[in-house]
């Protein structure tokens, strides 16, 4: 269940989406998201959704891979359809003792729908394509005009490349140590709320600890390969804007253009 | 011969709170380690094996005495990167020293942290990563990889930073035999290239490996030879609760069976050949 | 009370693109009191075959009959197969969680709903099966003792709740020599004194062939034999095809075999081996050699 999560996970690839330079793409999906709250009408989400139908063929992550990953968050979208399905007033469709759907607040709903959907693809999009550490090189260099004003970019990125290396650890240590408990007949799936809530202090309380042991060692480890935060280091991939980059500025341009003209016109 | 390690009447203390009076894990160390060498400290947990090895590479500092790491003091703050450059260290659990979601990635974490030039890291990682045999591997994300693998991996990201000295702090107490095999040939291979190596176990067949066997017991060096030396006193391992391999434990039962066997033999094969001649 | 596992199979992932077969046709038997050895090398289908022993996965095919209820039948109540099979997974001690080793130990048999008086009595008694002093150590927080000491108050708290079958998943992994030989004669003690059915996963082809009554030999997800240590480490071909080796000192004595020397078939204990030896060198006339 745990492993499902694809969510701020790599899938690894060399397409040209994968070679963009990573901030490109961080502020292509930045771009993306506003345009998204920008868009208010259906046309305008199908060009959107087109644009990241093409992003997902070139950069040939398997749609089922990239869905998977909208598991988790299945259960707000529905909640989020039905808030908006039942609560808004208007022209009522149906209705059954106080619930009434109305054809506004059904039509917000599948509009919100949309919305939160293309925004969890698009940006899911971004760490399924870019290796975690160039992520985080591109978050680094994107912020490091903020320094002078005291913004600790370098650390930022650190701990998210951390971050983003430790979730499937965890998670499995998380899944190990429900499976443990379990055999010592813990039950997690029956009682009310509080007893539920009681329930998961078997599984934090020991995740904490193995949390605190990971990271006593891999501060040690880190130390020991001579990490001493951002001054005078080096990467392996440099990065520099090349071709494809410029050519994705201009596509990126031309999709706000669009997108912006659209939504004033209709 | 040189030394890369020098160790001068080393004392650590450590306090667990502020309240509690230090302990003592190592009393009056006095070593030296021969650049090139490949050396086995053995000890049951808490004899002060591992607080020694953290010592060698400046991750602890000495209370008393001095610690020389290719000729600097790890006490000095100025050369503290030197130390630790000289004196690479891979730690027991393979999960918990790999810091990027991409195996290439991290091995360039050592390089990219000497400031070395762009061209330069990718070369020594390719290079390192072929060396534990993990190249066709590296743009997978370590948690898929198996111990072994992610322990292989660790010690790429090690050799990468080309250091003079490798630590191993039982790097193969987690995993199976296969890992633990694939390991231990590593480390002969990377010795066989003139890396010195130091490494902390508990398993004797991997410290009858080594030319040099070192036991800790409570913090002091118990017994220091060659395995030959150390293991003949069959005994006196045994009374600080550790194993001797598998020939002389045999070879001391032998001997209460009155036949005699020579001290000297402490490797299977040995074993074998030795008694094969009297058959 | 016995085990019958029959035909059993397990699929992760099923229906999806990335599925698997775990497990397949393991079929054995286990008899009462017995000690059941497991080996097979990592990613064998060793761990999953544990999990539905203890009934945290169900097969997708197969039985699993233990004292002559079938644990793979819908309905059956989870609480009472953990009340007779208890699982002690790898590095147990990751598991602990109260503030003291009493506490720790009380949650199993609390969770088998059994009361203040009983569940405390359980206690005391693990913590002294697996060589502990219970008013020594009752008071004190898991988190401060040793390693091996955390793994012993790990595995009471799976015999507190007093299975009829113990499985243990590499109980002595990442232990020093000594804390390997105390937990290993603690588990022989513990089935010794409960008459229980005892189940053990190793690498350690020597503690196998020293404990096991059977040794079931699993690899990639099939059954490739099963039977006495001496019956399987007999096989050494076949045990190497599947990457796995005999104990150290069979290996010796099967050498010195191959190179002439007439001494008994599969030895398993260095014992047995410098017994063996001594004799046919005497008879050979080296009394002195």
């Amino acid at each position: 269940m745990l492993r499902d999560i694809t969510l701020g996970q790599y899938f690894p690839g060399n397409s040209w989406i994968h070679r963009l330079d990573p901030r490109i793409k961080i502020m292509a999906t930045l771009l993306f998201i506003i345009e998204l709250f920008i868009v208010d009408n259906f046309i305008g989400f199908l060009i959107a959704a087109v644009v990241l139908g093409i992003i997902v063929a070139v950069s040939k992550v398997p749609v089922s891979y990239i869905l998977r990953g909208l598991k988790p968050i299945l259960l707000i979208l529905v909640f989020t359809f039905a808030l908006n399905m039942f609560m808004v007033k208007g022209r009522i469709l149906w209705q059954w003792k106080f619930l009434h759907i109305t054809a506004e607040g059904l039509e917000l709903a599948v509009f919100m729908a949309i919305r939160l959907i293309l925004l969890l693809m698009g940006s899911s999009m971004l760490t399924l394509c870019t290796r975690p550490i160039a992520l985080t090189d591109g978050i680094e260099r994107l912020l490091s005009p903020f320094k002078k004003i005291g913004l600790p970019a370098h650390d930022i990125a650190m701990m998210m490349t951390i971050a983003l290396r430790f979730i499937p650890t965890l998670l499995e240590e998380a899944d190990k140590i429900m499976k443990a408990q379990q055999a010592r007949g813990a039950d997690f799936e029956t009682g009310n709320l509080m007893q539920r809530a009681k329930s998961l202090i078997p599984i934090l309380v020991p995740l904490f600890v193995s949390a605190f042991r990971i990271a006593q060692d891999l501060a040690m480890a880190m130390e020991a390969r001579c990490y001493r935060g951002g001054e005078n280091r080096t990467r392996m991939n440099e990065m520099k804007f090349k071709g494809r980059d410029y050519a994705a500025i201009v596509m990126m341009l031309l999709f706000a253009a669009v997108i912006i003209i659209e939504s004033k016109v209709l | 011969m040189d030394s890369i390690i020098r160790i001068e009447n080393l004392i650590f203390e450590y306090q667990r709170d502020e309240t509690e009076k230090p302990v003592r894990a190592l009393k009056d160390i006095n070593l030296e380690i021969k650049r090139g060498s490949f050396t086995a400290v053995l000890g049951k947990n808490g004899s002060g094996k591992s607080t020694l090895a953290k010592n060698l590479n400046g991750l602890l500092l000495p209370t008393g005495g001095t610690i020389y790491v290719n000729g600097y003091d790890t006490k000095d703050e100025e050369h503290i990167w030197d130390v630790r450059q000289s004196a690479g260290m891979v730690f027991q659990n393979p999960d918990n020293q790999l810091v990027s979601a991409i195996v290439e990635d991290d091995v360039a974490f050592g390089p990219e942290n000497l400031g070395i030039e762009p061209a330069e890291i990718r070369r020594r990682v390719d290079k390192a990563l072929n060396d534990v045999n993990m190249g066709a591997f590296k743009g997978k994300a370590p948690h898929l990889l198996s111990g072994g693998q992610k322990q292989r991996i660790a010690i790429a990201g090690v050799v990468a930073m080309k250091p003079s000295c490798i630590i191993f702090d039982e790097p193969t107490a987690m995993l199976d035999p296969k890992g633990r095999n694939e390991i231990m040939k590593i480390i002969q291979e990377l010795h066989a290239e003139g890396i010195t190596v130091v490494l902390i176990t508990h398993f004797m067949e991997e410290a009858a490996c080594a030319d040099r066997v070192i036991i800790m017991h409570n913090g002091e060096v118990f017994l220091d030879g060659t395995p030959e030396e150390v293991f003949s006193q069959g005994e006196k391992v045994r009374s600080v609760n550790l194993d001797v391999p598998l020939a002389v434990e045999l070879a001391a039962k032998l001997r209460e069976e009155g036949i005699d066997i020579p001290a000297n033999i402490i490797g299977t094969e040995e074993m074998v050949e030795y008694l094969c001649q009297y058959k | 009370m016995s085990i019958q596992v029959k035909n059993l199979k397990h699929i992760y992932e099923k229906g999806m693109p990335t599925e698997s077969v775990a497990i397949e046709g393991i079929s054995f038997e286990v008899g009462d009191g017995e000690f059941l050895g497991i080996i097979g090398h990592t990613g064998s289908g060793k761990s999953t075959l544990l999990q539905h022993l203890n009934g945290l996965l169900k097969p997708d095919e197969g039985t699993i009959v233990i004292g002559g209820v079938d644990i793979t039948a819908p309905g059956v109540s989870m609480v009472d197969i953990r009340k007779r099979i208890g699982l002690v997974f790898q590095y147990p001690e990751y598991q602990l969680f109260e503030e003291t080793v009493a506490k720790d130990v009380a949650f199993g048999p609390k969770n088998l709903g059994l009361g203040e008086e009983e569940t405390e009595e359980r206690v005391k008694e693990a913590i002294e099966l697996v060589g502990l002093d219970y008013d020594d150590i009752k008071d004190r927080s898991p988190f401060e003792l040793s390693g091996g000491q955390k793994r012993r108050v790990a595995i009471a708290g799976v015999v507190a709740m007093r299975p009829e079958v113990l499985i243990l998943d590499e109980p002595t992994a990442g232990l020093d020599p000594k804390a390997h030989k105390d937990v290993l004669n603690m588990i022989e003690e513990v089935h010794r004194r409960t008459g229980n059915i005892t189940v053990l996963v190793s690498h350690n082809m020597a503690d196998i062939a020293k404990l096991s009554d059977k040794v079931l030999v699993i690899d990639s997800g099939h059954m490739v034999t099963m039977g006495t240590p001496k019956e399987v480490f007999s096989k050494r071909e076949e045990l190497s095809r599947v990457g796995l080796d005999l104990p150290p000192i069979t290996n010796l004595t099967e050498e010195l075999r191959q190179r002439g020397m007439d001494i008994e078939q599969t030895i398993l204990s260095v014992d047995d081996a410098a017994r063996q030896i001594a004799e046919y060198l005497k008879d050979k006339g080296h009394n002195k050699c």
